[in-house]
């Protein structure tokens, strides 16, 4: 359950502060462009209406021809969409070149104990006024990470008196908790993605920072369908544990593998020369 | 790197008591209080000098025998949890603690000589890959429960280094410089 619910109005749709610079990417890049807000969902759902119609009415009609013709259009429309994820997965990554950079809404993705500290060290060091509004998200069990947060953020307000748009603390469900058996959890796991699902729909993040907790692989995950999508692009930051010193944690491991992540930060040496596309940023703690 | 953890850890108060403080953290760590509960540890602890001994014992189910001190042996005192680890911490000239990275880091920062002692009932036990690199460094000493009276007996916090705080200004300058904010 959402603590806290957003008040404030949503970012528009589809600002696309992420414009591509070179002329060779802007043939794939057009969607993401020229769209006008909201015409990113009714593109995909057109074309999956245009896929179920015209099987339909070549069912009826038994044309062979208008079968055909609907077959080749749909396999074009999977061959477009399978090469929207490749250019998404080739653009992950790449720096951002905006002519003039404005504050972006930042998703905080908090685990537990070491885990928290880390990113709240981090977000100390980060300029606020870049990084706003702020949406802190953690697991409805761990009420201890939200509160070192809201610590953090009160400590804010004080210094800057009162100008900055306050933070939201937001709560997941988890897909499983400890000890719970398999079948049961095959429904938690369902209430879980749509939960994020629809905490994603409402904060559309243009950045995301993350240091390994398993809630945020379902939230990065729906941040890469959005960016396929063209609901919204944005830039995920996984900050490794401390605590992994040889072996990436399953969440590093899964960000890494998959290209979700656009930069991936190890805090040992050992781990970069395994992992090449990390970066080795020293310790955090 | 030249001040030397004696200089800035081990505390004697004006009774001239020096404190062992053993923390499991929020696990269940029977092992651990066990082990520093066994007459081994214990003469090893006061042979070194140490006089009292606290336990943190957490969820766990097994309580130490509590004494007082007396000649050629150490007092022992426990609890389960405590809003004041950090107080403890503090007044130890000594910690032995489960192998959690927050325990570890807070120790650190105090400069105390620290024996981590590394939970092998768990199953994913990342942890100790933390607790081993540490100690390659030189920053605390890693123990199993079985071999913490060797430890004790073998550890010279002289030769310890202090740990150089931590510094998350490199992460922040490349999220900036990503998102192509400029640098300061």
């Amino acid at each position: 359950m959402p603590c806290e619910r957003s008040k404030f109005p949503l970012p528009p749709i589809c600002s696309s502060h992420r414009a591509p610079s070179t002329t060779s990417r802007s043939l794939l890049a057009l969607p993401r462009r020229l769209l006008p807000p909201g015409a990113c969902y009714t593109w995909f759902s057109l074309s999956l209406h245009f896929i179920a119609y015209s099987y339909m009415s070549a069912m009826e009609s038994k044309d062979e021809n208008c079968f055909f013709i609907s077959m080749v259009i749909s396999i074009g429309l999977i061959f477009i969409a399978i090469v929207r994820v490749i250019y998404v997965i080739y653009q992950t990554g790449k720096p951002l070149r905006p002519k003039s950079p404005k504050p972006m809404s930042t998703l905080i993705v908090l685990g537990s104990g070491g885990h928290t500290a880390e990113m709240i060290n981090v977000l100390s060091t980060l300029q606020k006024d870049r990084f706003m509004p702020r949406f802190y998200i953690a697991a409805a069990t761990d009420n201890m990470s939200l509160q070192k947060a809201r610590v953090l953020e009160d400590s804010l307000v004080d210094t800057n008196g009162g100008k900055v748009i306050p933070a939201k603390f937001m709560q997941i469900y988890r897909s499983r908790e400890v000890g719970q058996s398999y079948i049961t959890s095959i429904g938690t796991t369902l209430i879980a993605i749509a939960h994020a699902l629809w905490l994603m729909i409402k904060i559309r993040p243009q950045v995301i920072l993350c240091n390994g907790p398993g809630t945020c692989v379902p939230l990065c995950v729906i941040a890469f369908l959005f960016k396929v999508i063209g609901i919204r692009w944005s830039s995920i930051f996984y900050v490794e544990s401390i605590a992994r010193v040889k072996r990436l944690s399953l969440s590093g491991l899964l960000l890494y593998k998959l290209h979700i992540a656009d930069q991936f930060y190890v805090q040992w040496p050992q781990l970069q020369r395994k992992y090449p596309r990390a970066l080795y940023v020293g310790c955090l703690m | 790197m030249g001040i030397k953890l004696k200089e800035m850890g081990e505390i004697e108060d004006s009774k001239g008591r020096r404190m062992v403080f053993v923390t499991v953290g929020t696990t269940l760590f029977d092992a651990l209080v066990r082990a520093v509960d066994t007459k081994e540890v214990k003469q090893e602890l006061f042979r070194k000098g140490y006089t009292h001994l606290l336990i943190q014992m957490g969820r766990g189910f097994y309580t130490p025998t509590k004494s007082e001190a007396e000649d050629g042996s150490v007092s022992v005192d426990y609890f389960t949890f405590s809003s004041s680890i950090a107080d403890h911490l503090r007044s130890a000239s000594l910690v032995i603690s489960h192998a959690g990275s927050g325990s570890i880091f807070e120790t650190l920062r105090l400069r105390k000589p620290l024996i981590v002692v590394v939970n092998e009932d768990l199953m994913d036990n990342h942890q100790s890959e933390l607790a081993e690199e540490l100690a390659e460094r030189k920053h605390l000493y890693c123990a199993r429960p079985q071999t913490l009276h060797h430890t004790i007996a073998n550890m010279d916090s002289e030769s310890l280094l202090p740990y150089p705080a931590g510094d998350a200004n490199p992460v922040a300058k490349l999220i900036n410089r990503f998102l192509g904010f400029p640098d300061d």
